[in-house]
């Protein structure tokens, strides 16, 4: 078998070294009648062409030649060719978590170089070496607060990513936590009056996402404000990390839990993609998962080494922090390589097209008669409209044309029937939209 | 004693600074298409929500800029590519590149996990024929593809047995885990809302019989166990003691961790457990990309199929699949859209270059293990005489008679040109040298190893203090990570102007 | 490091140096010295109470974190504000400079089942043997 390097000889061998008659002796400790004495129904072995072969017919049975305007959580954006060069090296790719600090000097810098990337953008203090993922990154946002406070009521606005607030829940039930929704107002930001009424000294924090899910923008100063005013945590989630080229960081939040995808991985189904807790010095102690620190070495020389390691599991065990034993070192390096790649300039003009062609579409939807806009506060690159008809319907129309059509917002919102949450990235040409545009505005001129 | 390092050698490798101190205004490394629509009024559409400059400190180099400091820092790594790492419990084996090259392929790397489920068959086929294939290397009813990693799967674990118990009237307060295991298992059991209790391990590393009967009573949920443990050696009573679990309505937790001794070999399932998760980063050859990702899936027995977190693949008429979000026994989700979608591909594309011949990687992992533990038994001290499956744990004692200890002995393998093996548990062997080669180590790289570690313990002999100062080789030396801790440094900022320096 | 006569000693390598009913509480010299250097030291504030035999802080190093006991119970008066900066004082200066919190005592007879210089020096010595045995 090409992975494994033996010899038949070789094996021979070894066993006489070890002074074993068969490989069965060295299976002797697991009781006779539990081992197998037949090989695993598994399919046959596949040669590499063979391998290649099968996920090439998986692939032909997804989305090819499809356009897409799906958002909501997930991102088409613009991958550079140098990231995959880079990842793709056996030094990064097949190296193991930098324990040993010696001979992990590359992933230690480049995940030195991560934490100051995502503080830059967040506009917080410090940030981690990364979590699963934007949601898991949320819930231990959360939690943190609760260590953080010693309350143990969380006010979560609608407007959060609705899987988001499903993976609080189910982490919730078991810590104790009361886990409140605060509605969402007409023009889609988080209610302040009801979120208001719900403030007592007894709130751990207050979460919300910004851009939200239903692509509009939170003011963060003034929930901010609002849950200082009762000592509780703001808590800011973001799942479009493009966002942060054109939009004010919120500077003010607590701690920001951000999805990472957008910088230079791909949708892949969903994952694996990378989760950024990022908050204040004066609570790093509390933070969750890996930091790598500068430090020097016994000829004085900048290194740098996994640091605070005694909040983690391998230390403190029952006590640690979390239970967090990976990051996503791979993923959060592709984000590292992307956002080197795009630089200050480069980011700032990504989130400014991806502004300007979602203020187009939404132009040229809105000249269709029945599409209204929904929530009209400002956006960035995702907008809510209302059809006269179910999404459903339409979408089904638009798959004719190889349309992926927006997302469904009645799916996770039952209340909001027949509105559709559209996405358009830098990757969506005017040509693309302008498709679209015509596709909905035929669709709609159907009967039913 | 310079001709007795074989494998590593003295090198000139590329210096290189943080990104941001070659940062310069005006260098781009990236273009993109110009902007085909009419640009956006920003005042009109963001106002006070316009960030007017770029990210302060944000970098501004160059491609070859980019491509040289990657590159550079990339040559300061070790890596599986580069040779063995006998890390114990890790799994290190060797990560196939057609897994790489399969899971970047358009129409898998491109998928979008909300596009329509008639657009996704192809990855909901690779999920189900995943699905398949380690419900029959572990030999359960049922399993769950959502956990994102290790650790996530153990809480899964635990989160479907409290379910389970919960359903049944009394989710009981009490998770019993052997003081030889990972450090993930207590700090799990806490989150999943129990209390930890700790069961001492008979004298061979083997959890005590005997005082687990005592230790099972109606308030215990679970007993999480590793299969083999910690120390390499198969848990030969666990039919037994999942009995004893179960006569008091408790359950069996295996940490699946060391699946590398077993597949194909044995199955958990028939030996008695409930619930196991697994590393598809350590048995199933994903990679581990300097600390992640990784993914944990949960297989587990028919009774605790009803709690698997959603979403849950089916299959409907005619054979279509899709992806079910709602059940109402459920324990929720644990992670946002499917699992760690790209590392299920990896592990799925490994399953298939092997097929039913994957016992054999168990057998020459397990070869490899025992010929090295062969070759050193004297030189180290074994401190018990059960037979190993794929990893051996031998003690420092003989060493630290002349103040040599097992840290010391790791880092002077580094010269020898290998990564440490385990030094940090597990906590019942004081002084533990924990080694697994893996299947992916030729004959040639184990014989590499031991005369490297023959070397050092003769070292540890005749000239300790070469030992406890090692590594000498590395481009960096032993790192303060005492100052590191005291005050933390955990990001770059630019250097303060100089009218402020000044003051 | 000697262990000072007046003080009274816990099983769990604490110190205790009272003064009618209020006691300065601090770490071992056993106790630094098998943590290795101290990198962070968690104390309570002022106005807490704490209750004997229950954990009130943490003194960390790089590889392990320690729980602080009380040796009794009462009400925190102050904490040792120098050990935020300079942590590693606990491992210089453990019986003086380095003392964590002082507290009034609620019932100074506590005190009484500790031990006391002698027995303490022969407890850590017992460690000792165990640990090379």
């Amino acid at each position: 078998m090409r992975y494994l390097p033996k010899s038949p000889d070789e094996r021979r061998e070894m066993l006489a070294a070890i002074g074993a008659k068969s490989i069965e002796e060295l299976f002797s400790s697991i009781p006779e009648r539990y081992r197998l004495n037949k090989p695993l129904n598994l399919p046959p072995a596949l040669s590499e062409a063979e391998i290649i072969g099968y996920f090439k017919e998986r692939a032909a049975e997804n989305s090819n030649g499809y356009v897409s305007f799906l958002g909501a959580g997930v991102y088409n954006h613009l991958r550079s060719v140098v990231t995959d060069a880079i990842i793709q090296r056996g030094e990064f790719l097949t190296s193991y978590t930098p324990y040993q600090a010696e001979i992990a000097q590359g992933t230690l810098q480049a995940i030195f170089e991560f934490q100051t990337l995502m503080s830059q953008l967040t506009g917080q203090e410090v940030a981690n070496a990364s979590m699963y993922d934007g949601s898991t990154a949320t819930t231990e946002a959360v939690l943190m607060a609760e260590r953080l406070t010693g309350r143990q009521r969380v006010l979560v606005a609608r407007s959060v990513h609705p899987e988001y607030r499903e993976v609080l829940k189910t982490y919730a039930k078991h810590s104790g936590l009361q886990v409140e929704e605060i509605p969402y107002a007409a023009n889609g930001t988080v209610d302040e009056k009801a979120l208001h009424a719900a403030m007592r000294n007894d709130v751990a924090a207050v979460v919300v996402q910004s851009p939200n899910f239903f692509g509009v923008i939170e003011s963060i100063n003034a929930l901010a404000h609002e849950a200082h005013a009762h000592e509780a945590l703001l808590v800011t989630a973001i799942a479009e990390g493009v966002s942060l080229g054109l939009l004010r960081p919120p500077v003010e939040a607590d701690i920001v839990a951000m999805e990472a995808q957008s910088f230079g991985m791909a949708p892949s189904y969903g994952g694996p993609f990378a989760g950024v807790l990022a908050s204040r010095d004066k609570f790093v102690r509390q933070m969750p998962g890996r930091l790598a620190g500068q430090t020097v070495d016994s000829e004085g020389h900048r290194g740098f080494c996994l640091t605070l390691a005694t909040r983690e599991q391998h230390i403190r065990r029952e006590k640690a922090t979390s239970n967090i034993c990976t990051n996503q070192a791979l993923c959060a390096l592709a984000a590292t390589v992307h956002l080197c790649l795009l630089g200050k300039e480069g980011l700032r003009e990504m989130a400014q097209q991806n502004h300007s062609k979602a203020q187009f579409a939404l132009g040229e939807l809105a000249k269709i008669p029945g599409v209204r806009r929904a929530f009209d506060a400002p956006f960035f690159n995702e907008f809510t409209v209302e059809f006269p008809r179910s999404v459903k319907l339409v979408n089904a129309q638009l798959l004719r044309d190889k349309i992926i059509g927006p997302f469904v917002l009645g799916t996770p919102y039952p209340e909001l029937t027949k509105h559709a949450l559209v996405c358009v990235t830098e990757t969506t040409s005017r040509k693309d939209i302008e498709k679209f545009a015509g596709a909905v505005r035929h669709a709609l001129e159907q009967p039913i | 004693m310079k001709d007795k390092i074989k494998k590593a050698s003295r090198h000139t490798n590329q210096s290189e600074g943080l990104i941001f101190e070659q940062s310069s205004p005006g260098k781009r490394a990236f273009e993109l298409p110009p902007l085909d629509v009419p640009a956006a009024d920003l005042t009109k559409t963001l106002g006070a929500n316009h960030r007017h400059e770029g990210v302060a400190g944000f970098p501004e180099v160059s491609e070859i800029e980019v491509i040289r400091h990657f590159t550079r820092l990339s040559t300061w790594n070790y890596a599986i590519d580069l040779g063995m790492y006998p890390l114990g419990s890790c799994t290190m084996k060797y990560n196939p590149r057609v897994n790489e090259f399969v899971a970047r392929l358009e129409g898998i790397a491109t998928e979008h996990p909300y596009q329509p489920q008639e657009l996704s068959q192809g990855c909901l086929k690779i999920l189900c024929l995943l699905e398949k294939c380690l419900l029959e290397i572990t030999g359960m009813d049922s399993i769950t593809l959502q956990p994102a990693a290790g650790a996530q799967g153990e809480l899964t674990g635990l989160l479907l047995i409290r379910a389970y118990l919960e359903k049944q009237g009394n989710s009981r307060k009490k998770v019993l885990i052997p003081d030889s295991a990972h450090g993930t298992n207590p700090a799990t059991a806490v989150i999943a809302g129990y209390e930890v209790e700790n069961i001492k391990s008979e004298s061979h590393g083997q959890v005590d019989v005997e005082k687990l009967r005592g230790q099972v009573t109606d308030d215990v949920a679970a007993l999480m166990i590793t299969n083999p443990s910690t120390l390499g050696i198969f848990e030969q009573r666990i039919p037994e003691i999942a009995e004893i679990l179960h006569a008091k309505g408790a359950l069996l937790y295996m940490d699946g961790a060391n699946m590398n001794a077993l597949t194909g070999v044995t199955r958990p399932g028939d030996l008695g457990v409930d619930v196991m998760h697994l590393n598809l980063h350590k048995t199933f050859s994903t990679p581990h990309g300097g600390g992640g990702p990784g993914a944990g899936p949960v297989a587990m027995k028919k009774i605790l199929e009803p709690f698997r977190p959603v979403p849950i693949l089916i299959e409907k008429e005619g054979g279509r699949l899709a992806l079910e979000n709602v059940r109402p026994d459920s324990i929720g989700r644990v992670k946002a859209f499917s699992g760690n979608f790209g590392v299920l591909v990896r592990a799925l594309a490994y399953i298939l270059a092997y097929g039913p011949g994957v016992r054999q990687a168990t057998e020459d992992a397990v070869l490899n293990a025992n010929y090295i533990r062969k070759e050193l038994e004297g030189v180290f001290e074994l401190p018990y005489s059960l037979p190993s499956m794929h990893e051996v744990v031998f003690s420092d004692a003989i060493q630290k008679k002349n103040g040599v200890s097992t840290m010391d002995i790791a880092k002077r393998l580094i010269d020898y040109g290998f990564h440490p093996y385990t030094t940090a548990f597990p906590l019942i062997v004081p002084g533990a040298l924990m080694i697994e080669p893996t299947e992916s180590e030729s004959r040639a790289e184990c014989d590499l190893f031991i005369d490297a570690m023959r070397s050092i313990a003769e070292e540890a002999a005749k000239n300790p203090e070469l030992v406890k100062t090692a590594p000498h080789t590395t481009r960096v030396r032993r790192l303060d990570e005492v100052g590191a801790a005291r005050k933390p440094i955990l990001r770059w900022k630019p250097a303060a102007p100089r009218s402020e320096a000044a003051d | 490091m000697p262990y000072p006569a007046n003080y009274r000693y816990t099983k769990e390598h604490e110190w205790v140096d009272a003064k009618g009913d209020i006691a300065t509480i601090g770490i071992t010299d056993y106790a630094q010295h098998e943590l290795g250097d101290v990198v962070f030291v968690e104390l309570p504030k002022p106005g807490a109470r704490i209750e004997a035999g229950k954990s009130f802080g943490t003194v960390e190093s790089v590889k392990a974190v320690s729980e602080i006991y009380a040796p009794a119970a009462g009400e925190v008066v102050e904490a040792n504000g120098e050990l935020h900066d300079t942590p590693e004082k606990i491992n210089t200066d453990p019986h003086g400079a380095a003392w964590l919190i002082k507290v009034r005592l609620a019932n100074p007879s506590e005190l009484a089942n500790l031990m006391d210089a002698k027995a303490y020096e022969a407890y850590i010595a017992e460690k000792n043997k165990e640990a090379s045995a």
